[in-house]
Formats: C-alpha cells, sequence, structure tokens
C-alpha cells in the first residue's frame, strides 16, 4: 500500500453532503479530498439533453446507478431467514458518481416538521408512553427544527427552491403549507407552474376541507443565481428528471449548484472512480488517521488525514463504520450496540385514477421531478392519531413525474396484462388517468427488528462483507398505508375520476418492489452515546475526528422526501465543524 | 489496454463502470473536466439478420410477441413494430449477458420478497424459455410448433407461461414471464434506435411525445391535445432539409 | 485553396527573405547603445506587482505555459499558425534555457522588435507588431516580474515550421511589409479613457492578433483592423462597433461584464477567448476594461451585408425544426438564452459573424464556457456532431443566423463537412 501526503481532511463520496462539507471546509482554509467510488458526472458530456431522455438506458438499464456486482447489500424480512443478495435493485435505487444521489434525484426539497425533531417526547406528551407500539425504538433527533433553521435555509438558496411559504417566522401564508416550520424568509424562487392533473388535485382537495399547496421543488420556475455564483435555468418540463441527470441545467444537484464553484478553489481535489475500503485508526481505536482506498487499477493507496468524513449512502455509511470497528454493531437480540441500529426506509404506496378521455387530457409527459400540488394534513401528527390506533403520516400529493411509456402506462384493476385488451386499455387511458407513483409518500418508523449488520456469507469484489439488511412492515405501517391511501383515493374521486383502484401498501416489505431510495438510520445521531451512533453534530461518539453525515443519522424517517434534511444536517454538521471543531479538537459533545 | 471507445460500450446500453473496461481514476483539481466532443451519445443497433437468436427462434419470438401485444387497425403489433428484433438486440449485449448484476453464489432459492435469485443470465434464460415453449406447443397441439399453432391456441401457450404452468428447465417460469412482458414493452415503446417501435408508433399510439426536451410552450394549456409529433433520440422527419413537411422517412 | 496560398506565401516569402537578407547584410540585431543591467528581486513591491499586472495584460501565460501540465512561463506549447505550429519559448529566469541571462534590452528588442537574443527572428506569432507599442517601463516591468519567478529548467525547441519558412531570415522579409517599430503615440483630440483604451488595445492587450483578418502572409489588414477573423478552427468576431456584428449593441458595461467574467446578458467565452478571460482580462482592473470597451465600441464597423435568407426555404424550415428539437430546451424558443449560462442567439453579434467558423465547431464538438470568479458556472454545450448530420447542422446555423431579425450568410453542408474533417484531425 502506498501513502499519499497529508490532508487536512480526507471526505468519502462527492454527493450532495461531500460537496457541502468539501466547500465549506475548503472555504475556511482546509486542505480536502473527496474520493468518489464513482466516475466524474457533468451535464453537457453524461446527460446531454440530446440524449438525455431515453428511458430505457437511464431508467430501466440504470446508467447512473451503482452496479450490483459493485456493491450490494443482502436482505430478509427477519432475522430467522437467510438473508440472499440483492442481484437486481428494486426497492430503491442506490447512485454511483459524483453528485450521487443529488444527480438521480426527483429535487422534491421538503423540511420535516418541528415535532419530527422531538418525536418520542412529542407523541408521548400527546397519547401516552403506551400509545407507541411495542418494538417500535424512535427516538428524539438532539437536533431541533429551529436550531436546523438556518441550515435548511442555506440549501434551499443555494438550490434556488421553487415554492410557496405556508409559515413565515409563525405567521401563516395563503398558498403554502400551513403545517409546517416557522420560516426566517420566503423560498428563494416562486413556485413551478402546475399541469392540469395537479390543479385538479389541489381543488378536490380544498373541497375536502384540506390545504393544498405547490410541492417544493429544485426544479427551476425561473433561472436563479444561487450565493455561490452559479446559475441554474429555467425547467423545461421534459419528464425525463428522477433517475435521470438534467440535461439543462434546470434541477439543483451538486453539478449545477456546488460543484463549479468548489473545484476553483486551489486546495480542494477529487478522486473519482477510487472506492474507500475502510477508514484507519490509530492505536487506541479511538481517533481516525485517515482511509483506505482502492484505484482501478486496484492499487491501494493510504490517504492521511486529521479529519474523516464519512458522505457516503446510508447502508454505506454504516458499512464504513463497521468494516473499520468505528463503535459497537447492534445486536437485535440483546438491543445492545448503535451501529445498525434503527435503520428504515419510507411507506410509499399510491392509487390510480381513471377519467373520462372524452373530458380529461391530462398530457403526462408534461412533467418535472418535483411539480405537483400536495396536502400535509395527514403528515406526522398533523391529524389526531388517538382514534387511529398508529403513529406517522405523510404528505399526500398529485406529483406526476412522467408518462414515460415503458413505466407509466396504468390501466384500471382487472385488465389482462397482455393482448389486444391490454393494449386496448394502455391505449385509452394514457392521456386520462392519474398515477402518482409515491402519492402517499409516507413516515418509516424504527423498530428494534429492523438493523443492518453484516453479512455472513456475501461479500464485495474485495472481500468485504455485505451489508445485510433485515426489514420488514409492522402493523403500524399497514394502518397508517390503509388509512392515508384511503384519504387519498377520497380526493381522486373528488376530482371526478370514473374509478379509483387504491394501491395500500399491504403484506411484507418487498426488496423489488420500488419504494422511493430514502434508506435511513443506522448509524442515527442521538443524545445518548448507546442508543446512537454519532452526536448531535453527527460526530462518531467513539472516534471524534470523524463525523458520519447523511441521512444515515435519521433516528426514523419522516413523511417526506429527506434531502433537504439530509442537507440541513451536513450545513449544522459544517457550522459546528468550523466555529467549535476547529478551534478545540475532540468531542463537540461530552459523555 | 486497448482503447475502448466508449459509444462500443453502450451498445445495448448497460454501461458497467466498474472493472479494467471502466474510466480510469483520476484526480480533479481546478476545474471541472470537459473535452470536444465529450459524451456517451447511444450508438443505434443495426438492420438485419438476428444477433442473437437463430432464425427459428426469432420466427418464435415474433409470434410470441405479437400475442403478448397484437396488431390492430390503428398500431402495429408487437412483431411489426420490431420487439423481437429489440429483445435480440438486446440479449446480445451487455443486458444479456446480465452485466452489472451481483454473481456471487450461493444461489440459493429465497422468498419472492428477497427478488430473483437465478443463476442463469437473460439470454441463457430465453434460450432455454424458447426451447420449452415448442417442445410443449408440440406436447399440446400435435407435434406442432408455437409459429403453427392458431392465434388462440398461441394465447393458451402464452397463457400457461404466465400462469407459470409452462415448465422451462431451471428456471422460474413465473419470473421469466415477468421478464418477457417487460422486454416486449420495452421494445413496444423504448426510443426506434434499439430496434423496437418502429416509426415510432408505439409512441405514437399514445400520443407520447418522444425524445422531446422541451414542453415549456405547453404547461399552461390544461386539457387540450398535445399538438406536437413524438421525436427520436437519433431521428425525426422534419430534421432533413429538402423534405416536404409532414412526410415521414420512416426508418 | 489553402495549399495554394501557402505556396504563394512560401514563395514570396522566399524571394523577400533573400532581398532582406541583402539589407541586412551586417548585423541587424539592434542599435548600438548602453547595455542595461538586469533588474531582479531588488525591486520594490510596487514595481512587481505593476509587473504582474502588465503581465497579465498582455497575457503571457497563456502561451507560454504548456497547458499539458507544464510549470507557469516554462514554454512548450504549441501555437498553431496557418503555416504549422511554433512553439513557445521559456520565459522564467533561468539563465540557460529562460531568460535570467537576459538584459532588460534584449528583452525589450524581443518584445518591440522581434529580435531574439542569439541573433535569430522571432515568428510574429509573439506579437512583438503589437508589444512595439507599449512604453518602455511596461516592458521592463514585465521582465522585472518574470525574474521574481521561480527558475524552471527547460529547453524548448521552437524551430517545427517546415522549409523554408524554418529560414527565419524570411521573417525580415516579413517585417518589412508588415511591421512597423514605434510606441503608442496618443491621440490628443481624445480623452484620456480612449487613449488608454487603445493604448491597452493596440499594444499590450493585442486585440488584433486575433480579431484582425489577416493576409495570406499573416500579417494584418489594417483597413479591417478588428472586424472579425478565422484563426484556430475559431471565429474571432468583430469587435468594432458595428451595430450588427461588433459591439455596438453592447453597452460598455455589457463589454466591461464580458472581459471581467466572462458573461454578460447575452454572451459566454468559449474556446481561445475563454482562456483570454480566465488568464487575462477577469484579472484587468474595471477602469482598463471601461478603457478597452470605449476604445473598441469606437472602431468604424463593416456594416450590413446580404439581406436575410428567406425563412421558406428547405434548409430554414428544418433548420427551424432543429432548433425546437435540440437547441430550444436550452436557448429558448426564440433565441433568448439564459444570462450568465445559454447565450442568447436572436440579434446577437456572436451567431451574426460573416464567418460561421465557431459557429459550426460549437455544434459539432461542443464548447465549455469560461469559469470565472464572478461567474463560476462555465455550462457546457454539448457535441450535436453524433445526432445531426452535416445538411442537418448546416440547416440549424442558416436557421439561427437568419431567424428572429439575425442577418448573415447561409452556412453549407461542405462547410461543415470540412469543419468535421478538421476536427477529427485535431480531437
Amino acid at each position: 500500500m502506498r501513502k499519499l501526503p497529508h490532508k487536512d481532511v480526507a471526505i468519502i463520496g462527492l454527493g450532495w453532503t461531500g460537496a457541502i462539507m468539501a466547500h465549506g471546509l475548503a472555504e475556511a482554509g482546509l486542505d480536502v479530498i473527496a474520493i468518489e467510488r464513482g466516475p466524474w458526472r457533468d451535464t453537457a458530456s453524461d446527460f446531454s439533453p440530446a440524449y438525455a431522455p431515453d428511458e430505457l438506458r437511464y431508467h430501466i438499464r440504470h446508467e447512473l446507478f451503482l452496479r450490483p456486482a459493485q456493491m450490494t447489500l443482502t436482505f430478509r424480512n427477519d432475522a430467522r431467514q437467510t438473508a440472499l443478495p440483492i442481484r437486481d435493485w428494486g426497492a430503491f435505487m442506490l447512485g454511483n458518481g459524483v453528485g450521487g444521489g443529488g444527480l438521480h434525484w426527483n429535487a422534491e426539497t421538503w423540511r420535516f416538521l418541528p415535532s419530527d425533531f422531538v418525536l418520542k417526547s412529542h407523541l408521548t406528551e400527546r397519547y401516552g408512553a403506551t400509545f407507541i407500539p411495542k418494538g417500535m425504538t424512535i427516538q428524539d433527533w438532539g437536533v431541533t427544527y429551529d436550531e436546523l433553521e438556518p441550515h435548511y435555509d442555506r440549501f434551499e438558496y443555494l438550490c434556488g427552491t421553487a415554492g410557496t411559504a405556508g409559515n413565515l417566522k409563525g405567521a401563516i401564508q395563503p398558498g403554502g403549507n400551513p403545517f409546517e416550520g416557522p420560516r426566517s424568509r420566503p423560498y428563494p424562487t416562486p413556485a413551478q407552474k402546475q399541469p392540469f392533473s395537479a390543479t385538479l388535485f389541489a381543488k378536490a382537495a380544498g373541497e375536502l376541507g384540506h390545504q393544498a399547496f405547490p410541492q417544493p421543488s429544485g426544479n427551476m420556475s425561473q433561472a436563479y443565481t444561487n450565493p455561490l455564483g452559479v446559475t441554474l435555468g429555467p425547467c423545461t418540463f421534459c419528464g425525463h428528471c428522477e433517475w435521470f441527470g438534467c440535461g439543462n441545467y434546470s434541477k439543483a444537484s451538486p453539478q449545477t449548484t456546488i460543484l463549479p464553484a468548489l473545484m476553483r478553489l486551489p486546495n480542494v481535489a477529487a478522486r473519482d472512480n477510487c472506492e474507500v475500503l475502510r477508514i484507519l485508526l490509530d492505536k487506541t481505536g479511538k481517533r481516525a488517521t485517515g482511509v483506505v482506498f482502492v484505484d482501478t487499477d486496484g492499487e491501494e493507496w493510504e490517504q492521511p488525514a486529521d479529519l474523516v468524513l464519512s458522505c457516503a449512502f446510508t447502508p454505506f455509511n454504516v458499512q464504513m463504520l463497521m468494516l473499520s470497528g468505528v463503535g459497537r454493531i447492534y445486536d437485535p437480540a440483546t438491543k445492545q450496540g448503535t451501529i445498525g441500529r434503527n435503520f428504515t426506509h419510507q411507506v410509499v404506496s399510491t392509487a390510480q385514477a381513471f377519467f373520462d378521455p372524452k373530458t380529461h387530457r391530462f398530457n403526462p409527459f408534461i412533467a418535472s421531478g418535483a411539480i405537483g400540488m400536495c396536502i400535509d394534513d395527514f403528515n406526522g401528527d398533523n391529524f389526531d392519531h388517538g382514534p387511529l390506533g398508529f403513529v406517522g403520516g405523510g404528505y399526500l400529493g398529485q406529483v406526476q413525474t412522467n408518462g414515460r411509456p415503458i413505466e407509466t402506462t396504468p390501466v384500471p384493476a382487472g385488465t389482462p396484462t397482455w393482448g389486444a385488451k391490454w393494449k386496448a386499455a394502455v391505449k385509452e387511458n394514457y392521456n386520462s388517468s392519474v398515477y402518482a407513483g409515491s402519492g402517499v409518500h409516507a413516515s418509516f418508523y424504527a423498530y428494534d427488528d429492523v438493523f443492518l449488520d453484516l453479512d455472513p456469507t456475501y461479500s464485495d469484489r474485495f472481500g468485504r462483507p455485505l451489508m445485510r439488511m433485515t426489514m420488514d412492515f409492522h402493523e403500524n405501517e399497514h394502518r397508517m398505508s390503509a388509512y392515508l391511501t384511503d384519504r387519498y383515493a377520497e380526493i381522486l374521486k373528488a376530482m371526478g375520476a370514473r374509478q379509483v383502484d387504491k394501491l395500500p401498501r399491504t403484506g411484507h416489505y418487498n426488496v423489488a418492489d420500488y419504494q422511493t431510495s430514502h434508506l435511513c438510520g443506522g448509524a442515527v445521531m442521538g443524545t445518548d452515546p448507546n442508543t446512537s451512533a454519532v452526536n448531535r453534530y453527527q460526530q462518531s461518539w467513539d472516534v471524534s475526528n470523524l463525523f458520519v453525515i447523511g441521512a444515515s443519522s435519521f433516528p426514523q424517517n419522516a413523511g417526506y422526501n429527506p434531502t433537504g434534511t439530509v442537507a440541513a444536517l451536513a450545513y449544522w454538521t459544517l457550522e459546528a465543524i468550523t466555529s467549535q471543531y476547529l478551534k478545540r479538537p475532540g468531542p463537540l459533545v461530552q459523555t | 489496454m486497448r482503447n475502448v471507445n466508449r459509444r462500443e460500450l453502450l451498445s445495448g446500453t448497460a454501461l458497467v463502470m466498474f472493472g479494467t473496461m471502466a474510466a480510469r481514476a483520476r484526480t480533479v483539481q481546478g476545474a471541472i473536466p470537459w473535452a470536444p466532443a465529450a459524451g456517451a451519445p447511444p450508438r443505434p443497433v443495426l438492420s438485419g439478420p438476428w444477433h442473437f437468436f437463430t432464425p427459428a427462434e426469432g420466427r418464435t419470438v415474433e409470434a410470441i410477441v405479437d400475442r403478448i401485444i397484437p396488431p390492430d387497425p390503428e398500431a402495429p403489433g408487437g412483431k411489426d413494430i420490431g420487439c423481437a428484433v429489440f429483445i435480440d438486440r438486446q440479449l446480445a449485449g451487455p443486458f444479456g449477458r446480465a452485466e452489472g448484476r451481483y454473481a456471487s453464489g450461493p444461489f440459493l432459492t429465497g422468498t419472492k420478497e428477497q427478488g430473483s435469485q437465478s443463476r442463469f443470465d437473460p439470454a441463457a434464460q430465453y434460450r432455454a424459455a424458447i426451447r420449452a415453449v415448442d417442445a410443449y406447443s408440440k406436447q399440446k397441439f400435435d407435434g406442432h410448433a408455437f409459429v403453427d399453432l392458431a392465434a388462440a391456441d398461441q394465447d393458451a401457450v402464452v397463457g400457461a407461461i404466465e400462469a407459470g404452468t409452462l415448465p422451462i428447465e431451471d428456471i422460474d417460469t413465473k419470473a421469466f414471464w415477468t421478464m418477457l412482458l417487460k422486454n416486449t414493452r420495452e421494445g413496444f415503446f423504448a426510443d426506434p434506435l434499439y430496434g423496437g417501435n418502429h416509426d415510432m408508433a408505439g409512441w405514437k399510439m399514445l400520443g407520447f411525445p418522444g425524445a422531446r426536451y422541451d414542453h415549456s410552450d405547453w404547461i399552461d394549456r390544461h386539457n387540450e391535445p398535445y399538438p406536437h409529433p413524438p421525436i427520436g433520440i437519433t431521428e425525426a422527419p422534419l430534421w432533413s432539409p429538402g423534405r416536404p413537411s409532414g412526410v415521414s422517412d420512416g426508418r | 485553396m489553402r495549399k495554394v496560398f501557402l505556396v504563394l506565401a512560401i514563395a514570396v516569402l522566399v524571394g523577400a527573405g533573400a532581398i532582406a537578407a541583402a539589407i541586412y547584410a551586417t548585423d541587424p540585431k539592434r542599435p548600438s547603445g548602453p547595455v542595461a543591467t538586469s533588474h531582479g528581486t531588488q525591486q520594490s513591491f510596487g514595481e512587481i506587482e505593476y509587473g504582474r499586472y502588465m503581465t497579465v495584460v498582455a497575457d503571457c501565460a497563456a502561451c507560454h505555459t504548456d497547458p499539458h501540465g507544464g510549470e507557469p512561463f516554462a514554454g512548450g506549447r504549441p501555437i498553431e499558425t496557418p503555416f504549422g505550429a511554433v512553439v513557445s519559448s521559456n520565459i522564467t529566469p533561468d539563465r540557460e534555457t529562460g531568460i535570467g541571462a537576459w538584459t532588460d534590452d534584449d528583452f525589450a528588442d524581443a518584445l518591440q522588435k522581434g529580435f531574439g537574443r542569439d541573433g535569430h527572428m522571432i515568428y510574429p506569432a509573439m506579437p512583438y507588431p503589437h508589444f512595439t507599442e507599449m512604453t518602455r517601463r511596461d516592458v521592463d516591468a514585465i521582465k522585472v516580474y518574470l525574474g521574481t519567478l521561480k527558475p524552471v529548467h527547460n529547453a524548448v525547441v521552437s524551430d517545427t515550421l517546415p522549409f523554408p519558412l524554418n529560414i527565419r531570415v524570411g521573417m525580415r522579409a516579413w517585417n518589412l511589409l508588415y511591421f512597423r517599430d514605434g510606441r503608442y503615440m496618443p491621440d490628443p483630440s481624445r480623452d484620456a479613457t480612449y487613449n488608454r483604451g487603445a493604448y491597452l488595445v493596440e499594444g499590450p492587450g493585442h486585440c488584433g492578433a486575433c480579431h484582425t483578418p489577416k493576409t495570406m502572409l499573416g500579417g494584418d489588414k489594417t483597413a479591417e483592423a478588428y472586424q472579425g477573423a478565422v484563426i484556430q478552427r475559431w471565429t474571432a468576431p468583430n469587435i468594432t462597433g458595428d451595430a450588427r456584428r461588433g459591439l455596438g449593441s453592447w453597452s460598455i458595461e455589457d463589454v466591461v461584464q464580458y472581459l471581467r467574467t466572462g458573461h454578460n446578458r447575452q454572451a459566454a467565452a468559449s474556446g481561445p477567448m475563454a482562456e483570454e478571460v480566465d488568464l487575462s482580462s477577469s484579472r484587468m482592473s474595471e477602469d482598463d476594461l471601461r478603457a478597452i470597451a470605449v476604445y473598441l465600441k469606437g472602431q468604424p464597423g463593416q456594416g450590413d451585408g446580404a439581406p436575410p435568407v428567406a425563412s421558406d426555404t428547405p434548409a430554414m424550415r428544418a433548420g427551424a425544426a432543429i432548433y425546437g428539437n435540440s437547441c430550444a430546451a436550452c436557448h429558448g424558443r426564440g433565441g433568448a438564452g439564459v444570462t450568465g449560462l445559454f447565450p442568447t442567439l436572436a440579434r446577437v453579434p456572436a451567431v451574426q459573424q460573416r464567418d460561421p467558423t465557431s459557429l459550426i465547431r460549437v455544434v459539432l464538438d461542443g464548447a465549455k464556457s469560461v469559469s470565472t470568479q464572478a461567474a463560476p458556472t462555465g455550462a457546457a454545450m454539448p457535441s450535436y456532431g453524433w445526432r445531426l448530420d452535416n445538411g442537418q447542422v448546416a440547416a440549424v446555423l442558416t436557421y439561427i443566423r437568419n431567424a428572429w431579425g439575425n442577418q448573415a450568410p447561409a452556412v453549407s453542408a461542405s462547410e461543415v463537412a470540412s469543419m468535421r474533417e478538421q476536427l477529427k484531425r485535431a480531437n
């Protein structure tokens, strides 16, 4: 193994969090290296508008994603089963390359509710401790909405997020989300124009007494230049957003918001196509001395650094800790250990609505990743769960991201899957149906029997054990999904649909069935080292010069897309490092 | 190492970014990398003979996809639109070899929630399945191969694949059906450059405008028919000077 | 056609060279005079800093640094000329391979007369016909600054032109035809800003090196100064006050912003101009950029040419379809573009140049706009050479050059074919 010159900071992964941290720490004067497993990716070179709208290549064949042969996970529903490898992606997609998930996301840019950050205290106070289902291990985050607000704001102004404020410094605003936490200023850009189906949804929701508002969107409603001087263009509603790179600089991504400014800094370097194998610790095991990575020739390199930031995607942050011997791996039998604990995903469901083609023409292909109208009446604890017998919730929305025909050709329930009847039904309903893949976007709270650990059998191409995920839905999630899907279907019916087919989440968690790519937890933040892997600043309790940044820190997942909160946490951690840690390196929270 | 053209890697679309064929590791510093003529545009498949299927296999697959999506007076069926050509070119490329799939053993039988655990790549699955379809047809219909059956009998055979009652050696028939159905729809609706969706007929059937990247003129036109014809990634009838406007040159 | 010119050029040079050789039978290297001693690091910070600034204005780094990993100012970069490549010299203070042993007069002679220190003549790829306008103080200041750099040992072989151009005596003839030794003389009828601009443009800025049309021998066509030229397969556009093709429609502020950031409300710098902005004009003072704008806008243009191509030709119709499907998602349906990201195409000089070279290559190969401190985005235009054939590229360019009030000659498929060949060889 060859040793490289020392750097102040080594960053594992150059996605949203890696880019935010690299920029902030380089601006603070530190010498930064970011090491990225996948290739460099850039707009004009890798997803030109001339071939970006290729459903087969990007969506069906997964061009921008990690290949399972490179790295995958094993899966089982419960600890009595033998976990088997995920050989082809299904339930979630894992980004690969510079930009990470920030390249292929839909750019739905939410904030979590204030109560989400103090979930356990809040539910206990409102409903009593016994209301929380047995085995559910939800906890407070250790950071509050008010503390994160400036950082949410910073990310939204980085991205140019398009939206309508619902709560400005405590004053409820017309047209916005009345349930959101107070924001210090309006969105940087106005909400996107809405397609027909979304306006119908908003009207119907209003008639049912709900308060519809535009989904906050990282697809630009107008050209925008962010505080780093980087310019984005207006979204042209191409309908090839999620799973695709944006060809015309109109979706907020590391490429379109940070990297041009970041790479100008002389004290920043990035290595692409290099995979970090492990974090190196000194003899005490309490201090990281750098990382080991391998290049495309199979050559291993040691990169010494004073500060190591693990900015990989959720399960790979957790895997990095386990493979490096940081902290204690969670054991579901004894409930001891923190690494791998409180692993969560998302509970997504929907309903398909079919309208009369003579009176309704939706042109579903006129779409962007995050245009749509939503309601938040059934998210978090915005509604009384007392009589309902479950906790959690989600936003409901008509967020139709595409009309790409391999993926999106809904037919009414009971239609054969092939033959002349299928063909006729596809043709009749393509332009007159509403089918938001994640119309109901709900929370996934943590359980003591949902976790990550190291697989005893299957390994990656370097011989490292794969992450083993043990995950299933519980009664609480089934009840929640049924209830929310019913509410959603009511709205679709009120829109004037002649048929509404409900598709609530039922049965076991299925790793072949797409659910969003919102894997969360496994190295969660908190105030107690016995139930969290990192402190409230995403600093490892065990290794104080190691920060683990990303959705891996979420103690449980809320009913929103996670990126806004992931980025806010990154900025929160960045501020803690620059204003506290660099002045006095060491634990920022004493145990 | 041979200098590999990125476009070569892309035939069949799946670019596997690891191993010795991948882009080289490098250090990026000072500026965003860029080079003239950068990019990995797709390479349209070539017309002509089958790349993967034998002629007999090709005929069988054409007959199958024509039952999965039959022709009607307004739109071609799976055969004429090129679904079999599409599948053939896909099977001859990275998809057929399951490039990028996690292929380490042991291969165990799991629950349906654990996803496909097959040790066979799509190319091998198709080969076995086509053999099984003909064997099944001959057994059920007096020694007739699938292509020689009447439409209703062909439907019965396709139905047996769907139901999982048509045995395929070493292959989970229902899993194969899922793949066959998906691949057929892909051939019907993917960009024509991949060999299917001939004349963009699949898109015309739906009113899907294809590889257009700008719908900003129609976002405000609620509940109105979209007026523009589809375009492909590498083709559009109106792009060629000298051709009368509105006349398609087909392919 | 190009070959014929080259042969002619060689013939003329050889002939003239013989005459020149006769005229300078004795060593013509420089007039006699006291040999100044080399300055060095004992100069004041102020002088060094002033020299650094003049080095930026003269954009020495662009040519004298090998972009492929070369040390700053150590030379070795091949500079493409119509007659072949000339490799730039090492101007670090290395005594053996750089200019460490040079006197101030050696340096001034090289910069302002094209005399090499060893007695040979310098090719005018080094813009001494422009630098001759500079004050001696500015020339000395550059030398002072260069003297503070880290000496780099890098022997450069610069004689790479084919016979007979490798006979540098030919350059004496060339100088007779095209070179006027002499400092810039302020025009007393103009204000200080104009005169400062004139000095910068004509002298250290050497704008005409690219933007003034050249004779077949590579000399300036002075009557058409700054009216645009083709260099290194790029169009150096008209930068006179011409209303359609030049800077006439840009305000002073537009010009300043373009030079300072590489971008303004309409345009984005790419190609050689991106390099100029990056290394030179983005680092110049606002006052100097303003002076340059004032002077350039005061230069006479060429006036409108032929009327626009009619909108109903097959090429214009096909071009409109291609534009809508391939270009509008960024440049907008009406060619308005997005400031700082996608250049405007409607009624802007860049697309209405008589020569379409840059437009053709940008469509075929793509281009990266410059990233600067003030405008870091540096968006890139993707390559369309794989998607559009020669006729289609010609059609869409003919369209954008004649839509929305634009007016410029049609582009032919054969021009596109020729550029495609050239780019294939270059890439």
